[in-house]
């Protein structure tokens, strides 16, 4: 049945300007045209989208979760890039 | 102006309205028939469409269409001034009375009928209305306004469709074209005015339906030249649906949709 | 969302890495969220396809019984909202078969399990919608029950399902609501309406109570599911939730249950219910319900006819850009 496949989309929905796109799930289209027809009538049916991104899932390069210590642990203990590290008196105010 | 309607030939269980038909009662009951006949016949597909996003796609364009068809009937009900709701202008009118085009009644035929049959009807429908917007009647101007974005979105998936089986296979585009000889003489009526649809369109109130034979020929044109169709030749250009004589087909589909209305008269549902 | 990355996973019966399957398992006690790449016994990643395409074929076919009644629904309003409750549970069962696609499954081969009638769905599909009633008490009933099952599973260990249930229910909010909305106007209606909504209860009391599986004891799948939080409690909790939500409705509505044995227990502040035939079920779950046969075969049917048009579509993505560019 592999004669049936057609290609995998990932769908952004951007709910109202001023917001980001975000992923809302994917779906199954021949071309461009038709993976951005099925998202709008597939995750816009209760006027959740001012905008559409749809993305071929190949297209997306993912992070490996085995490599997710190694990516992402390190900036733990970084913990001088957060602004309650330092102290700053009450006296001088809100900063 | 015949004014009477023809009286229910054939009625079925509860008897059918009588109505005063005015030119424009008759001329918002042709635009909501056409919506409502073709909402119904795009709804048959509901569990059978032949990929399963497209299950959602067929059934946001009825969706759309029976909205149209209530905003018009609603309408009606209100310039008849007779206590005529939507369910009644759907649901007891006979075959006769109603008043859509030959075309939206055909039956879904396969994929590429429905979606042909859709084409052709939004590429006359989606200017249509765009031009109704600017109609001296307030309220159909603002039905108007609502219609033209939905109309302009189905054109644009039935166009899709129309080139994409055009152009897919040798058997797709076999079969656009078979469906492309049996629609296309229904064509013609979209553009012919009734007697009293014609004085509203000179006082302004609506739109001549001819006029808009330009911007539906571009578009056939446009798409068909994609979808490598050919407009038939042949001189069989059948009529008649906005005067109540039908194809078979009307009356199976109403015996189908009116049936359980018909069948309580006077319930609520 | 990441099917391809999947292709690798451990063919089944691959040994499992003991500290692995122990590390998973400290994870999902933590409740923290699987997601696709990550590390999964395959039992797990069974389950949770087994499950999850068995949920969306219980929308996709589920869409049959209820659409039956789309064209002869009585007034506009009532079409519309049919239609719209229908093209929900064909999104619905688009999520989910996206959400099963994650673990590695193509969603054509989870159709062709279908098809083949070697996967199972919901039995409730399986009877019949012969009266407008059976559409009211399918959005009562039928949906009421499924939420019951559903809430759960938004917090499901499995963070694609998860979230694909999490739109479902919020989308699916409208539906039980509308089909008790159906129930009421009929009883409130004439008394042949009223006699509709009555004979459409008798007829999907009993199957609903079946929905949610055979009773605890006999369950086969229900221990390690609880242990891997895909589920969160037993059969016979939900379908006592159900119960003890639905008889005040019934009463309501001025309907009866059709079980004599139905008696609310004081003690304990349950509503009781008759023995349940599980023959039935069992009968129907083999494939001989009313309407096996024919939700299949309209299943197939679909999509034998709509081959042409899915190798319409491909064929016209493959063609060069230089054809379709003259078209724009």
């Amino acid at each position: 049945m592999s004669a049936d496949l057609s290609p995998l989309w990932e769908v952004f929905i951007r709910s109202r300007n001023g917001l980001a796109h975000r992923h809302a799930g994917s779906l199954h289209a021949t071309d461009a045209e038709m993976a951005l027809a099925a998202a709008r009538d597939l995750f816009t049916r209760r006027g959740e989208a001012a905008s559409l991104w749809v993305v071929p899932a190949a297209a997306i390069i993912a992070s490996d979760p085995a490599e997710a210590g190694m990516l992402f642990e390190p900036t733990g203990s970084k913990i001088y890039r957060h602004p309650t590290f330092y102290e700053v008196p009450e006296d001088v105010g809100h900063m | 102006m015949s004014g009477i309607c023809e009286p229910a030939m054939g009625a079925m269980v509860g008897s059918a309205l009588t109505l005063v038909e005015t030119p424009l009662l008759r001329a918002l009951l042709a635009r909501a028939d056409d919506a409502l006949i073709l909402g119904h016949r795009l709804s048959e597909w509901t569990g059978h469409a032949p990929i399963l996003e497209e299950e959602l796609a067929l059934a946001n364009l009825a969706l759309d269409l029976i909205g149209q068809a209530r905003l018009l009937y609603e309408y009606a009900g209100a310039i008849e001034g007779a206590g005529h709701g939507e369910d009644d202008f759907a649901y007891f009118r006979d075959p006769p009375q109603f008043r859509n085009l030959l075309l939206v009644e055909q039956p879904n035929g396969d994929f590429a009928a429905t979606m042909l049959r859709h084409f052709l009807y939004a590429a006359f429908a989606d200017p249509y209305w765009r031009a109704m917007t600017a109609a001296g009647d307030a309220t159909l101007a603002a039905i108007a306004a609502k219609a033209e974005k939905e109309m302009a979105y189905h054109l644009r998936h039935a166009a899709a469709w129309v080139i994409r089986l055009g152009d897919g296979t040798a058997e797709s585009h076999r079969r656009l074209a078979a469906a492309l000889d049996a629609l296309w003489p229904f064509t013609g009526e979209m553009f012919t005015a009734e007697a009293g649809e014609a004085a509203l369109a000179e006082a302004g109130a609506v739109i001549d339906p001819a006029t808009l034979r330009p911007l539906w020929d571009a578009t056939i044109d446009r798409v068909f030249a994609a979808a490598n169709l050919a407009r038939p030749s042949g001189e069989w250009a059948p009529s008649g649906g906005r005067a109540g004589r039908h194809s078979e087909h009307l009356g199976h589909l109403l015996a189908t949709m009116q049936h359980l209305a018909r069948s309580h008269p006077g319930a609520t549902w | 969302m990441y099917t391809q990355a999947l292709n690798t996973a451990e063919a089944p019966g691959a040994p499992v890495d003991a500290a692995a399957a122990a590390r998973f398992q400290a994870r999902i006690d933590a409740e923290q969220r699987i997601e696709p790449r990550d590390f999964m016994p395959e039992a797990y990643r069974r389950t949770l396809i087994r499950q999850i395409s068995q949920h969306a074929h219980s929308e996709i076919v589920g869409m049959l019984p209820e659409g039956n009644w789309i064209t002869r629904a009585p007034s506009l309003r009532r079409k519309a909202a049919l239609l719209a409750k229908v093209q929900d549970e064909g999104g619905h069962g688009l999520y989910l078969y996206a959400a099963a696609e994650t673990l590695g499954v193509a969603r054509e081969a989870l159709v062709d399990q279908l098809l083949a009638g070697v996967a199972k769905y919901s039995s409730i599909f399986n009877y019949p919608t012969l009266t407008w009633a059976d559409i009211g008490a399918i959005g009562w009933l039928v949906d009421g029950a499924a939420i019951m099952n559903q809430i759960p599973l938004c917090r499901c260990s499995y963070g694609p399902y998860a979230r694909a249930m999490i739109r479902i229910c919020k989308e699916e909010s409208f539906h039980q609501r509308q089909g008790f909305e159906i129930m009421l106007t009929l009883c409130r209606g004439t008394p042949a309406q009223k006699a509709m909504a009555q004979d459409a209860l008798d007829r999907w009391w009993w199957p609903v109570l079946m929905m949610f599986g055979p009773p605890d004891a006999q369950s086969q799948h229900s221990q390690t599911s609880t242990r891997w939080k895909i589920k969160r409690f037993s059969n016979d909790e939900l379908r006592q939730k159900f119960l003890d939500a639905t008889v005040p409705q019934a009463r309501f509505l001025g309907l009866t249950p059709p079980d004599p044995a139905l008696a609310f227990d004081a003690e304990t502040g349950h509503w009781r219910a008759g023995p349940i035939d599980w023959a039935e079920f069992e009968a129907v779950l083999a494939g001989n319900g009313p309407c096996n046969r024919e939700r299949l075969e309209a299943r197939r049917r679909a999509h034998e006819d709509g081959a042409w048009v899915r190798d319409a579509a491909r064929a016209h993505a493959e063609k060069p850009r230089a054809t379709k560019a003259q078209a724009a």
